[in-house]
């Protein structure tokens, strides 16, 4: 997938800058940062038209599942593959995320090549 | 019928059966002769026999070791597989302690350094509960600065410990990493708050200020591979000298805001 362009939604800057090194890997790639789901909102209303998301569930302001049931209500955006990457790693965490409209879900630590494959997953379809 | 006309017919029957017999006597020759023509055209010459059996047993061999070539292709298929795994687990971890490093070393704050500590120990290494503890060199004491899952581990906020008190008492005091499942002492199963799952030293070359802590790790998180001693290990040594620059900074700044106070009052004063 060439030209894609990233949102990447997490309040840690190790993390942003984590997940945007690994997103570095698709050719041409533009991402784009948000530090909580307000700011994602804000971001997702921009002039970039967004191909992926990807959420941390805690942050401070709107967290991300409160942000994956947003966009899965709003006409717009609904179709906009979400993956979730996340320290809470219980099953029932999984399902909820899942059964709120996220397309994958994965727990960190991350591994950039599971990522990779999540994202060409997503993208491919 | 007479006696002569009897022997007659059967004169006759007798010539008959003569006749048929001798016809089939030269239909036998005939096809004698035919088979030995036909098997002398069909034989190959003996050198063509050889010829063969020599194509045989070379191209019997030549299947064996293609069949060995492809073995020994396969093996290798599977070690490039095994070593592409590698190098992605090596690129991915290049990438955290790049990532790491930069976010430790961007920020002179004090607080700030111990943030992405947390955030580093949390994200990159999976912990759950752990505690970051400064070594005061005044009381030879280690006291927790930063915490996290006081849930888990209670009083996790509060520890304080001798230089070489304990597992973490000797961790700072001899600079070695300690890991629960490292333990030769056959209590391996056991972490309290004097004995974390793991206790990695915070050095700068061999002058420990402190060190991190882990009581647990994150639920999905079964137990340290071999490449998170590596990672942890280098984390801790930039995360130490990120600790030890900001609060040299923080000094120096409390210092200078001193001298420019008093020098503030001396030029107010005269």
């Amino acid at each position: 997938m060439e030209n894609a362009n990233f949102l990447v939604v997490e309040d840690s800057p190790t993390m942003r800058q984590l997940i945007s090194f690994s997103l570095k890997r698709f050719k041409n790639a533009k991402i784009i940062e948000a530090v909580d789901g307000v700011d994602a909102l804000k971001k997702l209303s921009g002039p970039d038209k967004i191909d992926l998301i990807l959420t941390d569930i805690n942050m401070p302001v709107m967290d991300g599942l409160k942000l994956v049931s947003l966009v899965r209500q709003n006409a717009q955006l609904k179709n906009i593959p979400i993956i979730i990457i996340t320290t809470e790693g219980a099953e029932e965490d999984r399902e909820r995320g899942l059964a709120l409209g996220a397309n994958a879900y994965i727990s960190k630590p991350i591994q950039s090549s599971h990522l990779i494959k999540t994202i060409s997953e997503l993208l491919a379809v | 019928m007479t006696e002569e006309s009897k022997a007659e017919k059967f004169l006759e029957l007798f010539n008959k059966g003569k006749e048929f017999t001798e016809e089939l006597l030269r239909e036998n020759q005939r096809l004698r002769y035919r088979l030995a023509a036909s098997e002398t055209e069909q034989k190959p010459a003996p050198d063509e026999v050889q010829k063969l059996r020599d194509q045989i047993v070379h191209l019997t061999e030549e299947n064996k070791r293609i069949h060995e070539r492809f073995s020994a292709i396969e093996e290798e298929n599977k070690d490039f597989a095994n070593r592409y795994i590698e190098i992605e687990e090596q690129n991915n971890n290049l990438a955290n302690l790049y990532v790491a490093s930069y976010q430790l070393h961007s920020t002179l704050d004090f607080r700030e350094v111990i943030q992405i500590v947390q955030e580093i120990v949390i994200n990159l290494i999976g912990a759950e509960a752990f505690a970051i503890l400064l070594l005061d060199e005044k009381t030879n004491e280690l006291k927790t600065i930063a915490s996290e899952g006081e849930d888990v581990m209670p009083n996790i906020d509060q520890i304080s410990i001798r230089l070489g008190d304990g597992v973490m008492g000797q961790v700072a005091k001899t600079g070695e990493s300690y890991y629960v499942n490292q333990d030769i002492d056959g209590d391996s199963g056991s972490v309290s708050i004097d004995k974390p799952q793991a206790a990695v030293p915070l050095k700068i070359k061999e002058h420990v200020i402190g060190l991190i802590a882990i009581y647990k790790l994150l639920q999905q998180k079964d137990s340290f591979s071999a490449v998170d001693y590596e990672l942890f290990s280098l984390l801790a040594a930039h995360a130490a000298t990120a600790i030890f620059s900001s609060k040299l900074y923080s000094q120096s700044e409390r210092k200078l805001n001193t001298i420019q106070s008093f020098l503030d009052l001396l030029t107010t004063t005269s």
